[in-house]
């Protein structure tokens, strides 16, 4: 691309062909002021704020700098007199037009006027455009435009009727209402459609976030992704904007999710957990009041990189006066899971200690046994009994709201029933914290087969053996850690994963690997060269040999399951610390 | 005295025979009729090891393997049942009973399944009675 030299406010500068002089200016640093110019949006020359002189030719000129391209030897002069009265004139005319518009009045003051001479009158929009060109240039979808002419141009809804008689073209997107400089465009003026928020997944959905992210603040790498569903370039095929603005021009549309094959000795399971959806105990109210939340969402809320700032604040934004955290939802439940879910106890009790430390609320725990079970931990409770926690024991039967009663504060009542004596109690609480269990990954049964271990009845995958060999499965090399295996905490996770590493490390350092000792042998004089064998086995160890019309079995790939020898119809085949004379003998002494 | 069945019990090695450590670690009550004889696959018990077994004195023969799908070898489980059914077919000749010989699924975490299982053959060979081998006994 050649280079063009041209000289604003006396600098030589050297910009691209194809560039305007607002552009060229921006490329150095010199400021225009602007309203009606968008980087992504084609220039419009709407609000003439960015009128500059030029000397081209000899003769001089006021141009607006947004649109005009720039040419070799011009001369800019982006602050002369004449660039500043009209400026001047520009802005109060604007003020008149809108003398409560916060941008107007702030230019007004930047080039000193005062009062208008003009009639006021009391209007919003400016008629920059920048609304109607979004929706047209980069959400495809031209849902609204300037109607009339002259002192009735202003922006619409075609024939504004759509409002009414449901032919919305509108994506509710909102990007008209976040290009206006003037705060005109309301969202609601234009459709009828509500926004959808996208759910932040990081923040428990406490948060809404962009279809372009950084996944979490420690995420690796730690880049933005596009939301393919939620992205309007991949609804509308249009907008882009994004490329506009990133520099390096790191935006690829093009990317491809990639399936890479790998081949590797030892896979280490650690495929996570997820946590049990409280809404199906209906009568906790989960989804159904604002303020009982789950312990991850609570994580988010008190978390200083959370929706709040690590504030911890009702749905409201008001600070609770009570609060309460239930236990075992979802486990140590004949309706949901039976087993227990390990780290509740411990997140429970760390969350009463930081509400007691940001707020001055009061904490009921409502718990059916506290389960301090590892190092420190029981020192831990200790201490928070101490912190004027109230420990309720109990199962709770239901949650029900206060709401209704006008002017008072919504509060949440916790009908808790003492399993020694069936007496119930009631907690009442602004928020209620329900400590969900952990339970197995949707697809755990789907990872279990393609690794061929098993899974528990309550999902969570099999170990060889739960004391002598906690991290290996029946699979060989395939290891599982976490709480995939189980529900666990962040230590105990740590030493599982640490274990299976260094099994895997003994695997590589030997460099090889034992094999089955229990192989099936052929005995070539007994074989017939049937072949019954051959389509049998499942890991095609036996092979038939043509010249000497018998089978042969490969014992690298045999495992020894004994399928063969069990079908072999002239007993050629015997398998290892498995023949049938062992089995017989076995048989004779159990039966004697 | 009433009448104690002897059972043998094909297990394999990866599902069934932990199941019934499972059960045994567990401190779960099983009847003692069960005779264990570890397999690696169900898919190695033949059937004249099963005949023999009958042949020998046991009442009942009870051959246990991985659910269908979660065999260790992929499918010697599938073998086993297709071997077991042609069995029980020929063992029907022969006029045993069958309810003598029982294929059936336990995983390694499946040790109250295991009880359950043995506890169910040792009745129902124990409603049986011994088996009559023709005068052999």
């Amino acid at each position: 691309m050649s280079e063009i030299p041209i000289e604003i406010d006396g600098r030589e500068v050297k910009a691209e062909e194809g560039m305007t002089i607002l552009e060229a200016a921006k490329s150095v640093g010199i400021d225009i002021p602007t309203l009606c110019y968008h980087p992504a949006l084609s220039p419009f020359g709407a609000c003439r704020l960015c009128s500059v002189e030029i000397i081209s030719r000899g003769r001089s000129r006021i141009v607006t700098s947004c649109n005009y391209p720039v040419e070799d030897g011009l001369i800019v002069n982006t602050k002369s007199p004449d660039v500043i009265t009209i400026r001047r004139m520009l802005t109060e005319l604007m003020l008149a037009r809108c003398p409560n518009v916060k941008v107007i009045q702030d230019l007004a003051r930047e080039y000193g006027v005062e009062k208008p001479r003009f009639k006021l009158a009391d209007e919003k929009c400016i008629l920059c455009g920048l609304c109607a060109r979004i929706c047209e240039e980069r959400i495809g979808v031209s849902a609204i435009n300037f109607v009339g002419r002259g002192v009735d141009r202003k922006v619409e809804t075609p024939f504004q009727v759509t409002l009414d008689i449901d032919l919305d073209m509108c994506l509710a997107c909102g990007a008209c209402a976040f290009v206006c400089p003037t705060g005109a465009i309301k969202l609601e003026d234009i459709t009828k459609k509500k926004p959808i928020p996208i759910l932040s997944e990081f923040d428990m959905g406490l948060k809404a976030r962009a279809p372009v992210y950084i996944p979490f603040p420690q995420a690796v790498p730690n880049v933005p992704v596009i939301d393919r569903e939620k992205c309007a370039h991949f609804t509308t095929d249009k907008c882009k904007i994004c490329e506009e603005f990133c520099t390096p021009k790191a935006i690829n549309f093009e990317q491809e999710d990639e399936t890479i094959e790998v081949e590797v000795g030892s896979i280490i399971l650690a495929t996570g957990y997820d946590t049990f959806d409280p809404s199906v105990i209906t009568q906790y109210g989960y989804g159904k009041f604002d303020n009982v939340i789950t312990g991850l969402q609570f994580e988010r809320l008190c978390n200083a990189t959370g929706p709040t700032g690590g504030n911890i604040r009702l749905k409201d934004g008001s600070v609770p006066k009570s609060m309460a955290l239930v236990h075992c939802v979802g486990s140590r439940d004949k309706n949901y899971h039976e087993y227990c879910s390990r780290v509740c106890c411990m997140y429970a009790l760390k969350h009463s200690h930081l509400i007691k430390e940001k707020t001055s609320a009061e904490v009921h725990q409502i718990f059916t046994d506290i389960r301090c079970f590892g190092k420190d931990y029981e020192d831990f409770y200790q201490r928070l009994v101490h912190e004027e926690i109230n420990f309720v024991r109990g199962k709770v039967q239901h949650i029900t709201s206060t709401n209704g009663k006008e002017g008072t504060q919504e509060r949440l009542i916790i009908s808790v029933e003492d399993p020694d004596n069936g007496k119930a109690t009631q907690v009442v609480a602004d928020m209620v914290v329900l400590c969900t269990a952990i339970e197995t990954q949707q697809d755990a049964g789907k990872v279990a087969q393609t690794f061929s271990i098993s899974q528990k009845a309550d999902g969570f995958f099999l170990e060889r053996h739960p004391k002598l060999d906690p991290v290996a499965t029946m699979t060989d090399g395939v290891y599982v850690v976490g709480c995939c295996q189980g529900p666990k905490d962040i230590p105990d996770t740590v030493s599982q994963a640490s274990a299976a590493a260094a099994q895997v490390l003994a695997l590589i350092t030997k460099g090889k690997v034992e094999l089955e000792a229990g192989t099936a042998v052929i005995d070539e004089a007994l074989c017939s060269g049937c072949q019954t064998c051959n389509t049998l086995c499942p890991y095609t160890a036996i092979t038939f040999d043509e010249e000497k019309k018998v089978s042969n079995i490969n014992e690298a790939l045999c495992k020894g399951c004994g399928v063969c020898v069990a079908a072999c119809p002239s007993g050629a085949i015997s398998g290892r610390h498995f023949t049938t004379e062992q089995l017989v003998a076995e048989l004779e002494g159990m039966l004697a | 005295m009433s009448f104690e069945p002897k059972i043998v019990g094909f297990m394999c090695n990866w599902c069934a025979y932990r199941g019934a450590d499972l059960a045994g670690t567990s401190r779960m009550k099983c009847a003692p009729n069960v005779r264990t004889v570890r397999v690696m696959c169900s898919g190695r018990v033949d059937p004249q090891l099963v005949v023999k077994a009958l042949q020998l004195g046991a009442d009942g023969v009870l051959i246990l393997g991985c659910h269908p799908g979660d065999c260790h070898y992929a499918e010697g489980n599938y073998k086993a049942a297709r071997r077991i059914a042609l069995l029980k077919k020929m063992l029907a000749q022969f006029g045993i009973e069958d309810e003598r010989v029982r294929l059936d699924w336990v995983s390694a975490s499946e040790g109250d399944r295991f009880k359950k299982i043995v506890n169910e053959i040792t009745e129902q060979v124990r409603v049986l009675g011994p088996l009559s081998r023709n005068g052999a006994d």
